[in-house]
């Protein structure tokens, strides 16, 4: 019995690939052919992603003469900090970072909060018109907040509760360039993506077997009761899953900053107003009239604004990665 | 008698707990989408001048619409062009996702960082990193200095294609989709965890059976692979037209075009007559592609 596979074994390739009439030549040769050509391509798209991030990083390095110089391509030949320093300090950096953490964070714990509710309600009560309701779910998956922008954007602006501030206060309120519309609309679901969350959450609760809450209620559990102890923690994967992307999301998002915060402090926003910023702070320090960055330069800062703003992303990612990708897929959502 | 009465309470017990959870979603959809959908419909038959206390509306018909499609310089043409590189661009999407989702459903080394690699545009290319990234490409001033050097060897290459006389048109398309494919994989992150996910639930055995009959690999791919994952086909490419439609960077005329137009010139109703335009082609695509999909799809139960 052990003597077999060790002669097998000990037989050399061209003698086995003799015996089998040169299928054993092709089919290696065909397996080595594909792996070849898969590791190529991989690499080729991977290098591709990583490229402008890597590129960035050298770059952000380089003082403004090895901009210029042609000799230097990747390395820089005059290392220097200074480029962040310049950066950090035309986007406000600190300010900036904390006000981005902080709305980020408390709109993506509100986002999944309601989104966790909403979807559970969808997945497991049965109510009139409940068909309806989850068409407008999609409604809201599909509208383009672009769509609704102009009359949110008034509506936040004239602000008012069936006229019970006008009443008050004899004006609505002017809601424009505070927190409050961010907070309102993810506490009601209606922030950005959110239609999506729901969607998600609601496919993972009704692939959850029944009989664990109806095990509840007969040991005399309540709804919100089974909900909270029974329900939500065996859903944490597909939770943080959640809460990562409206995270994220909502870091780099700049449609709603702009429509309802206007110029305030955000990452995002400080991003597209560097360049701008960069031509100020030219003209203030050097006394040069006109436009004096070259676009290079101005390249040069953009980048590692750019850097700057997503490192923290990045770092996130890297710890967080399987609660992004392999929670997602495993769960076996199907959209 | 007494059991009909439970039935009928324990019924609408449910209904009022269901709507108890779904009240957060029914009231933000009645106040921030219903409400200023209505609004934005109404604002858009209408002139509409903001005051200091509120906005006055004047009612003109479909005055804001016509002007959109035939007074306003840029409109149309970015319209246009948006709905052009929308289709080639989603077909892209779709073929590149699923391809990249099948190879990386199969065991190699390295498997886990090459994942990681492909799901880094989730996030790296939502909201405007991508805008600039596009826009204010880093490798554009590279060039621009390679160029002043003459050492910029893709752009030799074009030249030399381009000069050599056979079809440039064929060869602009090319030099087009070659262009694009960076834009193209940033925007397939989630495209490609949603066929994974698909591909990870067609059970092995099938393979196995498949290969005991004597079907090669190519055969199983296309008899068993694909209409497995076929559904998620039609989710993919919604999604897909969606992300691409909403997408505010600003190689989207469109919608720059819309907001500029809302902020800078004060006219809400041109604008939103503008995004309802947009809006409706939207939908139509939609539409239109899922009707053609879901021909296609096979469900497996």
């Amino acid at each position: 019995m052990s003597n077999t596979p060790k002669t097998w074994h000990a037989k050399s390739f061209w003698e086995r690939n003799r015996k089998s009439g040169g299928y054993l030549l092709r089919s290696t040769s065909k397996r080595a052919i594909v792996n070849i050509l898969r590791a190529l391509l991989m690499f080729g798209l991977c290098f591709m992603i990583l490229q402008p991030i890597l590129s960035k990083i050298s770059i952000s390095l380089m003082s403004e003469k090895d901009i210029y110089d042609t000799t230097v391509i990747v390395l820089p030949r005059n290392p220097t900090t200074l480029n962040y320093t310049l950066t950090s300090h035309l986007m406000s950096y600190p300010t900036a970072l904390m006000n981005t953490i902080l709305i980020s964070f408390i709109t993506a714990v509100l986002q999944v909060a309601a989104c966790t509710l909403v979807g559970y309600g969808f997945a497991r009560y049965d109510f009139p018109l409940k068909r309806i309701w989850f068409a407008c779910v999609i409604l809201v998956i599909i509208v383009p907040p672009q769509v609704i922008s102009t009359s949110l954007h008034v509506n936040f602006r004239f602000f008012d509760v069936f006229g019970i501030f006008n009443a008050i206060q004899g004006q609505p309120l002017n809601l424009r360039k505070t927190i409050t519309p961010y907070l309102l609309m993810s506490m009601t679901c209606m922030g950005l993506k959110d239609g999506l969350y729901i969607y998600m959450l609601r496919q993972y609760f009704r692939g959850v077997p029944k009989s664990l809450e109806e095990a509840a209620y007969v040991d005399g559990c309540g709804s919100l009761h089974t909900f909270v102890r029974v329900m939500l923690p065996d859903a944490l994967p597909i939770l943080t899953s959640c809460f990562l992307f409206a995270f994220v999301w909502q870091w780099t998002d700049i449609f709603y900053s702009n429509t309802f915060m206007g110029t305030a402090t955000l990452l995002s926003g400080e991003l597209s107003r560097i360049a701008m910023r960069l031509s100020q702070y030219m003209a203030d320090t050097q006394n040069a009239s006109g436009s004096s960055v070259s676009i290079a330069r101005q390249q040069q800062i953009i980048g590692t604004g750019v850097l700057m703003s997503t490192f923290p992303l990045i770092i996130l990612y890297i710890f967080a990665q399987r609660g992004f990708v392999e929670s997602l897929s495993m769960t076996g959502i199907k959209m | 008698m007494a059991k009909k009465k439970h039935v009928r309470t324990m019924r609408s017990k449910n209904a009022v707990t269901g709507y108890l959870f779904i009240l957060p979603f029914i009231i933000g959809f009645l106040m921030f989408m219903l409400k200023p959908m209505a609004q934005s419909l109404m604002f858009s038959f209408e002139k509409v001048t903001p005051g200091l206390t509120g906005f006055t509306e004047t009612f003109v018909g479909i005055q804001n619409y016509k002007f959109a499609l035939t007074g306003d310089p840029d409109f149309p043409r970015f319209l246009v062009e948006e709905i052009g590189t929308m289709v080639t661009n989603s077909l892209a999407t779709l073929v590149l996702s699923f391809v990249i989702a099948v190879f990386l459903n199969q065991k190699f080394k390295g498997r886990t960082f090459v994942r990681a690699v492909f799901f880094l545009p989730v996030i790296l290319s939502s909201g405007v990193l991508f805008g600039l990234e596009t826009n204010n490409d880093l490798m554009q001033s590279i060039s621009t200095v390679a160029n002043e050097s003459g050492v910029n060897l893709t752009g030799t290459l074009e030249d030399i294609l381009r000069l050599s006389g056979i079809g440039t048109r064929a060869f602009s398309v090319v030099f087009e989709i070659i262009n694009g494919v960076y834009d193209i994989i940033m925007a397939s992150g989630i495209q490609i965890i949603v066929f994974l996910s698909g591909l990870q639930t067609i059970s092995p055995s099938m393979y196995e059976a498949a290969d005991m009959e004597g079907c090669s690999r190519w055969e199983s791919f296309w008899k068993i692979t694909f209409p497995m994952v076929s559904p998620l086909l039609l989710v993919n490419c919604i999604y897909t037209i969606i992300d691409f439609f909403m997408k505010s960077d600003s190689e989207n005329g469109v919608l720059d075009r819309i907001s500029e137009v809302m902020l800078a010139n004060l006219d809400y109703g041109l604008s939103a007559a503008m995004s309802w335009i947009y809006f409706g082609v939207a939908i139509a695509l939609i539409g239109i592609t899922s009707f053609i999909i879901s021909k296609g799809v096979h469900y497996y139960e």
